[in-house]
């Protein structure tokens, strides 16, 4: 394909493809450790009313109020969820499955309820988002990524995930020891000092921040897709941290192109007329790189465990 | 309105959706219960997620055997299959890998769910217009619902309601100890499998009202709060399908009595409603049953350290002790004791001199690991051994005024 058209049509939702799954695969590796990995799931779910809450009070459809009515709804699902588990003395999963999808319920009752038909906002654009839609106008090839007038009108959303990106990195860039420390041996990290309950908030809001940014994009499908199966793919792959998380870097990459790439083409290989939902299929391509390496990754196996119960 | 809807007064298709969705919520919140006392709620989410390929393929199928397309059966059955190879995704994941489980329900149900869409997405470029009815299954709509259609939904409550009886007393076993179900030779991992199969069927029955997404709440928020209010099991089930059906019923009702309230959210915010009461308000596990508790224990103890303070002439700064002794007619409110408060005070440094040398005593072992600086003595000991006890101490002494 030649860069006149590659450029405006497919470079920029590709690079927001990967920018998102890496910005959620990175915290995903934490959280899949610490077995909080539903986190993510609820968090995806709860997005939906605060965006909605935040289009009521705004009025319009603008980036900030909706992030940061998002962000809002995320800590209070985790306040809510951490009042419930302690307050009724219910079990974790429990406490977030009440919260996440009562939350959800109300986000799809207030949309009912309000007159959203003059803009672009309903369920299933919340759940698959619109990858494809997220084009460069202004390019006209290679030559554009040098043209400060045609860098002007990239998407927003571009630079808005590549900011996440680098916060995410930046998070777990500072405080690395402390979570490495602190999601293996808690009892040891709080004898260091480290304070884990303060730590282990922040890494659900840093996950809340990626998946607000990344759901803006690409729909709450991929969020959790990503959060997930790379860094469990990875578990398959590595006994190391760090080559878990190199390995779910990959992974999250490979997925996010090659999904994008067979939604785009892959229906004109085979024939068909018209392009698939490229967050579905990076998704599905995520579950066939995990099935993959369930089945022949070198450490797919508890270490320790007997052969079969 | 509201009143003419919970009265079936609404009109035929309302109230078909009303009795539908109140079946739905018996069985789902009775199924639940073993899943929310097996600790594993949330594969309930997976489960859920994963029926939407199989609906897109059954849908696929048979427009390309030249048939509608929308035949319910049809597509419960495909949704049904594409659960169950979702759960056994499931189940491989967490036996044959080193993932934990709700890392498999992630993985499982972000997956299958993203293939739902490819497909929804191919489905939507086949034929223009004939998908319609499709997307319903994600939140559900019962607006257009047939009497078929709700029959299914009855058979398929019903059929589920009996499974759950037949296989009640193993599903408890299992739920509360699966060690002592495996040592007793029950297969576990089968019946495991048959719990999931009972909360697949509730879900696909559920997917025409609540739709797949919302489904999880009438499996997980029912037995949650049916759980406050009891310590046994069968109750649990029988409060859990009670609040399930009434908030299938009353969500459904609400949802009919006026426009722009869709079903399965309604359903699901009045199920939420009912946990939160029970939450707030039920006896012990409650929130203002624990902060009663919790009051009265304050007030036990400043009574009783007000009371030890007295006897031993100390002064009182502490706000709430001297208002509890004023009250109780111990103390004037400058705290000085009265004749009442002084005989009571008396008995408290008494009491407290007896259960130091229980607490002394080797021969009172068991008595004195009750000893909590509360509990009155005369509810530990015999008078016989009370009666010993002062003996070794030896006489009343005066309290110094």
């Amino acid at each position: 394909m030649s860069g006149e058209e590659f450029v405006p049509l497919s470079l920029t939702p590709l690079l927001i493809g990967i920018f998102a799954a890496v910005a959620c695969a990175l915290p995903g590796n934490f959280l899949v450790l610490r077995k909080q990995a539903l986190i993510g799931d609820a968090i995806s779910h709860v997005v939906l009313p605060g965006i909605v809450v935040a289009f009521l009070l705004t009025g319009v459809i603008s980036a900030w109020p909706m992030m940061l009515g998002a962000a809002g709804a995320a800590l209070l699902a985790v306040v809510m969820i951490e009042a419930i588990r302690r307050l009724g003395r219910i079990e974790p999963g429990a406490a977030m499955g009440v919260v996440f999808t009562t939350m959800f319920a109300g986000g799809v009752l207030l949309l009912e309820q309000t007159d959203t038909s003059s803009v672009h906002l309903d369920v299933e654009h919340a759940l698959y988002g619109n990858l494809e839609s997220l084009i460069w106008l202004d390019a006209v090839g290679w030559s554009s990524l040098l043209d400060a007038q045609a860098l002007a009108g990239l998407p927003v959303e571009l630079g808005r995930i590549a900011a996440t990106l680098i916060g995410v990195i930046a998070f777990i860039w500072l405080f690395w020891r402390p979570l490495k420390i602190s999601t293996f041996d808690e009892g040891f990290a709080r004898t260091m000092g480290i304070r884990t309950n303060v730590l282990g908030l922040a890494l659900v809001v840093v996950a809340a921040i990626a998946a607000v940014a990344a759901f803006d994009a690409v729909g709450s499908i991929i969020v959790i897709a990503m959060f997930i199966c790379p860094p469990a793919a990875a578990r398959m792959m590595t006994n190391q941290l760090e080559r878990q998380i190199a390995w779910s870097i990959g992974f999250a990459t490979t997925s996010a192109i090659v999904g994008y790439v067979f939604a785009g083409y892959g229906p004109l290989w085979l024939g068909a007329a018209d392009a698939v939902s490229a967050a579905g299929m990076i998704a599905t391509v995520s579950g066939v790189i995990l099935a993959l390496t369930a089945l022949f990754g070198p450490c797919r196996k508890r270490a320790g465990a007997p052969a079969q119960a | 309105m509201l009143s003419d809807a919970l009265l079936l007064q609404l009109g035929y298709n309302a109230t078909l959706v009303a009795i539908g969705a109140a079946l739905l919520g018996v069985s789902a919140g009775v199924t639940g219960t073993f899943l929310f006392l097996r600790k594993r709620a949330l594969v309930s989410d997976a489960i859920s997620h994963a029926t939407l390929p199989g609906v897109c393929i059954a849908f696929m199928v048979m427009v390309a055997l030249g048939g509608d397309g929308r035949n319910l059966i049809g597509l419960l059955l495909g949704s049904a299959l594409s659960a169950w190879v979702g759960l056994l995704c499931l189940n491989w994941l967490t036996r044959h890998t080193r993932l934990a489980e709700d890392a498999a329900i992630g993985s499982v149900l972000s997956v299958f769910f993203g293939f739902g869409v490819v497909l929804l997405t191919v489905i939507q470029t086949m034929g223009v217009g004939r998908q319609a009815g499709l997307e319903g299954f994600l939140l559900g709509s019962t607006a257009g619902m047939l009497w078929a259609d709700a029959m299914i939904i009855a058979v398929g409550g019903g059929a589920t309601l009996l499974l759950i009886l037949l296989l009640r007393r193993p599903m408890t076993l299992v739920s509360f100890d699966p060690e002592y179900a495996a040592a007793r030779g029950l297969p576990v991992a089968r019946i495991d499998l048959a719990m999931m199969g009972l909360v697949m069927a509730v879900t696909v029955v559920g997917l025409k009202i609540v739709g797949l997404i919302l489904i999880v709440a009438l499996l997980i928020i029912p037995p949650v709060t049916a759980r406050f209010w009891t310590e046994r099991s069968d109750r649990v089930v029988l409060l859990s399908g009670l609040a399930g059906g009434v908030s299938g019923f009353v969500g459904a009702a609400i949802s009919a009595s006026a426009p722009n309230l869709p079903t399965g959210p309604i359903i699901v915010l009045v199920s939420f409603a009912l946990f939160a009461l029970s939450m707030l308000l039920a006896p012990n596990r409650g929130v203002l049953a624990a902060i009663l508790g919790h009051l009265r224990f304050q007030r036990r103890v400043h009574l009783r350290q007000g009371l030890l303070a007295l006897a031993q002439g100390q002064p009182i700064y502490e706000r709430l002790t001297l208002r509890l002794l004023s009250r109780a007619g111990f103390a004037r409110a400058d705290g000085v004791a009265t004749e009442l408060g002084r005989a009571r005070a008396a008995k408290a440094l008494r009491d407290e001199k007896r259960w130091e040398v229980v607490r002394a005593d080797q021969s009172h072992e068991a008595a004195a690991a009750l000893y909590d600086g509360l509990r009155d003595i005369e509810t530990v000991l015999t008078k016989d051994q009370i009666v010993d006890i002062d003996r070794r101490i030896g006489g009343p002494q005066e309290v110094p005024a």
